[in-house]
Formats: structure tokens, C-alpha cells, sequence
């Protein structure tokens, strides 16, 4: 290793402290930035110390989670691993992450990295990284206007990808468009799918995707479909149809618990959330495709937290608060249908901001179908956020009746005095950190009243 | 009284949020007790436009928009006549552009439907961002969101509006959209009518009055909560602090 890249990363390091310490705040990027403009090659000088295997996630909705179990599942083999846990995903991001975890003689001792990478940055990250695998989640609209349409997307995906020749991808074969990127970048990929139908109807909603093939301009027949454009799918005329799964899901229950699937022989298990399944299948996946045995995978997944700071729950003078995060129309559906699996009365509060990283364009609202919502048996609806007359206003045409609450604080506290015990919130993405830290201190309000 | 709506190949055309348009003209009618019927037209399937009192083409990325062209082409004659008698035609944005001449995207030429003497020319600079305008058809401004790496040159056509804040047709921050007839082109994603109740109802009581041949005045409804949505963004821009904070963000 080079004196100067030691030296390089003492210093970003050093300021990487000393901003925390001066700004506060959590600093994620800092040092990534400082290390790459002193050395540009920093990141690939980095990855090549990874003594065994790196692991990249790609795909719009489930990185995290996914990042994070794979994460997990490493740890509990006693492998020691690099990741990204901040959810920072563009370049400064992973570079801090790869800086922060050296020793104090800037060397990497770390078996594996799990590296989630934005849409946009993975053209630049992926070559430096040179990933053995890629998981691919799925391709969905995601933040409108940032990467302009989905077709956009699948490009730039396709692009960053195929920087990336000798890696094997793990997709998901019930994604059409995923499948057709694997067959257009000509490499190596293995598939994970559900062969049953699990999903309900208010999460399947309507497929408003690439039900064209993106082949031949053909319209895709479907024998059924998940949510979004994931589905048992075929061309007619191009006769391009989804693959026999590698990893497949088979005997899915929901239990008191949470699924319960079989794959493999071996018995996994999630939480309630439906599409958690495709998540720890991946994962699975992709540690198998690695030819790692991992046999504590199902204590992994007992005790896997899906909260990730995204779905928090909270409980307020006997109100449960619970936060969920949905950054995009097909994640908000998806919500939808977890909010009406809860039968008891409550109050749901949809907080809806513009900033560049949730998408400025709110007309994505339209494309939630929000009319599910007056069977939720919601004693109230609440819009709040920079953009709550756009809430309200979505509501208002499938009839829904919607109170707006300039203060997000005001919401939580009239629910919490006068309301249901049981609030759900909705943020898009700049409004979790703050929702998050917001009602910690009214949790923290609320208990000294007590003494 | 009653109108039929026909929305063009929604399933190619959708981005955006577009479906929200047809949802507000149905609600719009609903709510005064006038019967509306809604025909989703697909890939393949006849329009007969003589039972038709307005057209909704949505937008598509550029793969989506040349297979509708390929469709429309076919009806190309019976689509001019309806407009040119008077049939009402909400486009937006990938519709906007397939009405005219021609579309010059990144890698091919999509000739149009040429309802409008107007061209389109993709450049690489995608036009992204909150936009107000000001019409002559209307005292409350419209606003909306565009995206679009086209620019269309309208030449003798009127716009829609004159722009507030945002880029509108060609980028210049002059005009946008296009007025003709009973057809409103335009860029505007939002999606427009939900918030600009104002040109919806414009386009209702045109087409009820080409149906029934008389004078029309939708009863007025309570737009208390459009208006706060759409004045939110009106404010937004009208405020200086406003478009130089955004200005700074951009550019950073």
C-alpha cells in the first residue's frame, strides 16, 4: 500500500471527526469526498483489498434492506464486512464507507463488502468496485423527475451493469424488465421468483409498466401478477418469457408471525410485509450463487430488524406511533395494503415534501390508487409536509375526506391527546430523519410531563 | 346531458400521473349530475370519433410514443376532421408533440399527426421543473410540472400562457403550450387539471356546447381545496427569495 494513500486516508478521516464534532449530524459523506479528491483512485485501490468477494445491490425499491441482511448473514458466519450502512449510496457515500472502516494504518482487513449503489452513480461506481455480484431488485418509476422516465432508468442501469462484464447478476425473474437487461448485457445471472400468487388485489392495483416487451413493442400477456409489472409474463411474439427460477419460493404461508416460504429445502421465514419475501430470497441468492453455505441464515432472518431507522415504532402516552417510508408509487401501494391488514381504528397521517431527493414532480400522488384507503377504517386522514394540498387534494377525487396540518408536530400531538392509539405515518423520503427525530422529542415531552 | 371521454392508449401513454385528468373530468361532471362514460382505446382497437366529445393523449418516454404513432397514423384523417370540427383534445406533453409535424428524438424521425403546424427537436438538456403560466382564457394562473427534453416551435400557433416562472416550449422561459380550436396542448404534468380546475371546466363546457349546440355554464363547485394547491405554487414562485433559493440549489 502506497504512503500517500495512507496518508490521504488518515486525513479524511480526521476530518471526518472533526466535522461531526463541530456540525454534528452524522458526517456519512464528508470523508469520501476529501479521500477522492486527494486521490481519485482511492476507491479502486480500496476494493481491491477485499479478501474475498464483493457484493453490490442495484434496483429501485429494497436496497437497504437487502444490503443489510446481506450484511448480517455474513456477519453471522464470522466473516468480517464493509458496508454502507447509512443508506448512502452515491460516490462520496461509498467511499466514506470503504475510508471509515480501515485500521489505523489505513489498511482494509475485511473478507467481503455489501455495497448498496444509487441508479445515477452506479455508472461510475461499478467499474472501480468490480463487484463479483450484483443484485438486481427490480426496476420500478422511482423519483420521476430526477431520472426522467423508467426507460431512462433501465438504461442507465443497463449502462452501469455492463461496465461490470465479469460480474454475476441476481435478478429477479418475475421483473420483466429486470429479466431483459440480464439477456441484453449478455452475462452471467441467476433468478429468484414466487411461483404462486401471493399478493392481494389492492397490492397488485394495476400494472402500469412495461406490459409492452421491451424487445419487440409487443403487449406482454400475463398468467398473473404480483405488484407493480412482477408477474408470471410472456411475449407472443417474441416468444421471450420469465425464466425457469433458480431460487424459488415455494409454500408461502402467512402465519401469526410473518411469511413462511420454502426454497431449496430449507425453511425461511419474514416479517408480514409481502415483498420481503423477494428480499430474503435474494439474499439468499445471492450468498448461494456465492457458494457459501450459510447455515445460520434462519437465525439471521428470526432475528433481522426491518426497521433500519425507514419503519420505526414508537409508543406515546399509549398511542403507537408507527413510521414507514415510501419513496415512490409502487412503495406507497404497497403501504397501503399494509395499513389496511390492520383492522383496528386509527389515525393515518401522509406527509408529503418536494425537495430534490423525494422528486419535486408530486404528480407520481396520482399514480397511488389512494381509493383503498376509505375501507382502512381510518377515523381520520391527515396531509401535512410541503405539499399537503396536493394530498388533500388527491384525496378529495376518490372522495376521501383529508384535514391538513401545517405542522407535522400538531398532527402527532392531536393525535396523541384526542385521537385513536394507533397512528400510522406515511413520509416520503426528507421527511424521515426529521419525522424520526421529531417525535423522539415529543416522546421525550411527553415523559417528563409524567414526572 | 352526458359526455363520452375516450383516453387514448393509456397503457403506452401514462406517465406521470396523467390519469389523473381523465379522473378530474369524470368527478367534475359527477359531482353536477351529469353522465359520463369513460372508453380506454388500446393498441389495436377501432375509434369511431363520431360518438366522441373529448380526447385525452397523456404522455410516453420516446420507446412508448413512436408504437401510439404507429396507431395513430392510421387514424390520422378521422383525428384531424373531429378536431377541425370543433372536438375538444386534452395532450399532454408526449400527446403535445405527437399532434404536430413531426418529433426528431435522440436517434429517429416520428412523423406526427400534423393536427398542428408545429415540429418537435429532441435535445440532450431534459426541462425539468415546477412551472406557472399565465393564459389569456383564464384569470387564475395555471400551474403544473414539466419535463421534457423536446422543444417544440409553435410557429403562427397561439400558446397556452405566457410563462411565470419555468421553461415552457422551447426552454426560453417565453411561452408554452398551444391553443387551437377546441384542443389544449401543453407540456404540463401535475397532473394539470386537478389543479387548474379552471381549464377543466373550460374543456367541459366546450365540449358540452359542440354536443348540444348552446350555451353552457356549468354550475360553479366548491374549488376551495384546488385553489390551495394550485396557489401554493403560485406563491411559491411569485416570491423572489423563493426562485433564488431554488436557483442556488440547482446550481450547486
Amino acid at each position: 500500500m502506497s504512503f500517500r494513500r495512507k496518508q490521504v486516508i488518515r486525513f479524511a478521516k480526521w476530518v471526518g471527526t472533526t466535522s461531526q464534532k463541530i456540525r454534528g449530524g452524522q458526517g456519512a459523506t464528508l470523508p469520501g469526498y476529501i479521500a477522492r479528491k486527494l486521490m481519485p483512485s482511492i476507491l479502486s485501490s480500496l476494493a481491491k483489498d477485499i479478501r474475498k468477494k464483493t457484493f453490490v445491490v442495484l434496483g429501485t425499491n429494497g436496497k437497504t434492506t437487502i444490503n443489510n441482511m446481506l450484511y448480517h448473514a455474513l456477519d453471522a458466519e464470522r466473516q468480517s464486512v464493509v458496508i454502507n450502512k447509512t443508506g448512502s449510496n452515491m460516490m462520496n457515500g461509498v467511499v466514506s464507507s470503504f475510508v471509515l472502516a480501515t485500521n489505523k494504518d489505513g489498511s482494509l482487513a475485511a473478507d467481503y463488502a455489501c455495497i448498496e449503489v444509487d441508479e445515477i452513480a452506479a455508472l461510475s461506481i461499478l467499474p472501480q468496485l468490480k463487484p463479483d455480484y450484483i443484485v438486481l431488485t427490480n426496476i420500478f418509476r422511482d423519483q420521476l423527475d430526477r431520472f426522467g422516465e423508467v426507460d431512462i432508468t433501465f438504461q442507465k442501469l443497463k449502462d452501469a451493469v455492463s461496465k461490470s462484464p465479469d460480474s454475476t447478476l441476481i435478478i429477479n425473474g418475475d421483473d420483466v424488465l429486470s429479466y431483459t437487461l440480464a439477456l441484453d448485457c449478455n452475462m452471467k445471472f441467476k433468478t429468484y421468483e414466487i411461483n404462486e400468487q401471493i399478493f392481494d388485489a389492492t397490492s397488485r392495483s394495476e400494472i402500469r409498466e412495461s406490459i409492452f416487451c421491451r424487445r419487440c413493442g409487443h403487449k406482454l400477456d400475463y398468467n398473473y401478477f404480483h405488484y407493480g409489472q412482477l408477474g408470471d409474463y410472456s411475449c407472443p411474439n417474441c416468444k421471450i418469457s420469465r425464466p425457469e427460477p433458480d431460487f424459488n419460493a415455494s409454500n408461502v404461508a402467512l402465519t401469526p408471525k410473518g411469511y413462511e416460504f420454502e426454497t431449496q429445502g430449507r425453511h425461511l421465514t419474514t416479517n408480514d410485509a409481502p415483498y420481503n419475501i423477494y428480499n430474503v430470497l435474494s439474499v439468499y441468492a445471492a450468498l448461494r450463487t456465492a457458494d457459501l453455505a450459510i447455515p445460520h441464515f434462519e437465525d439471521v432472518l428470526k432475528n433481522f430488524d426491518y426497521g433500519n431507522n425507514r419503519e420505526m415504532v414508537y409508543n406515546i402516552n399509549g398511542t403507537k406511533i408507527q413510521i414507514h417510508l415510501s419513496k415512490n408509487p409502487i412503495g406507497f401501494q404497497q403501504k397501503i395494503t399494509y395499513v389496511l391488514k390492520d383492522p383496528a381504528p386509527k389515525d393515518v397521517i401522509i406527509l408529503i415534501n418536494d425537495a430534490y431527493q423525494d422528486g419535486e414532480d408530486v404528480s407520481w400522488l396520482w399514480d397511488v390508487d389512494f381509493q383503498y384507503l376509505a375501507n382502512a377504517n381510518a377515523n381520520s386522514i391527515i396531509a401535512t409536509g410541503k405539499r399537503l394540498y396536493d394530498m388533500r387534494l388527491r384525496l378529495k377525487y376518490e372522495d376521501i375526506h383529508c384535514e391538513t396540518f401545517l405542522k407535522l408536530r400538531d398532527a402527532i400531538c392531536d393525535c396523541i391527546d384526542n385521537r385513536t392509539d394507533n397512528v400510522y405515518l406515511i413520509v416520503n423520503y426528507t421527511g424521515l430523519y426529521s419525522s424520526n427525530a421529531l417525535i423522539r422529542r415529543i416522546a421525550t415531552e411527553y415523559a417528563d410531563r409524567k414526572d | 346531458m352526458k359526455l363520452n371521454i375516450a383516453h387514448l392508449y393509456p397503457d403506452l401513454l401514462n406517465l406521470y400521473g396523467d390519469r389523473g385528468n381523465i379522473q378530474c373530468f369524470k368527478k367534475r361532471l359527477e359531482w353536477r349530475g351529469i353522465d359520463v362514460n369513460v372508453t380506454q382505446y388500446l393498441q389495436g382497437d377501432l375509434i369511431d370519433f363520431s360518438g366522441i366529445d373529448i380526447v385525452l393523449l397523456g404522455g410516453g418516454s420516446d420507446r412508448e410514443q413512436e408504437i401510439v404513432c404507429k396507431e395513430l397514423l392510421k387514424i390520422k384523417d378521422s383525428f384531424k376532421k373531429y378536431v377541425e370540427d370543433g372536438g375538444v383534445v386534452l395532450a399532454v406533453c408526449g400527446g403535445y408533440q405527437l399532434l404536430g409535424n413531426y418529433y426528431m428524438t435522440k436517434t429517429s424521425k416520428i412523423e406526427g399527426l400534423g393536427i398542428l403546424d408545429i415540429y418537435t427537436e429532441w435535445k440532450p438538456k431534459r426541462l425539468i421543473r415546477n412551472i406557472v403560466l399565465n393564459s389569456d382564457l383564464f384569470e387564475t394562473p395555471v400551474v403544473g410540472f414539466e419535463n421534457h427534453g423536446g422543444r417544440t416551435y409553435i410557429g403562427k400557433h397561439k400558446p397556452l400562457g405566457k410563462v411565470f416562472f419555468g421553461l415552457g416550449n422551447t426552454g426560453k422561459g417565453d411561452y408554452e403550450g398551444v391553443v387551437y380550436k377546441n384542443v389544449i396542448a401543453t407540456y404540463l404534468h401535475g397532473p394539470l387539471l386537478p389543479k387548474n380546475p379552471q381549464v377543466c371546466d373550460y374543456l367541459l363546457t366546450k365540449a358540452l356546447e359542440r354536443k348540444y349546440k348552446t350555451d353552457i355554464s356549468l354550475k360553479p363547485l366548491d374549488d376551495s381545496k384546488e385553489m390551495a394547491a394550485n396557489s401554493y405554487i403560485v406563491d411559491r414562485y411569485s416570491d423572489k427569495k423563493n426562485i433564488f433559493k431554488e436557483f442556488i440549489k440547482r446550481h450547486t
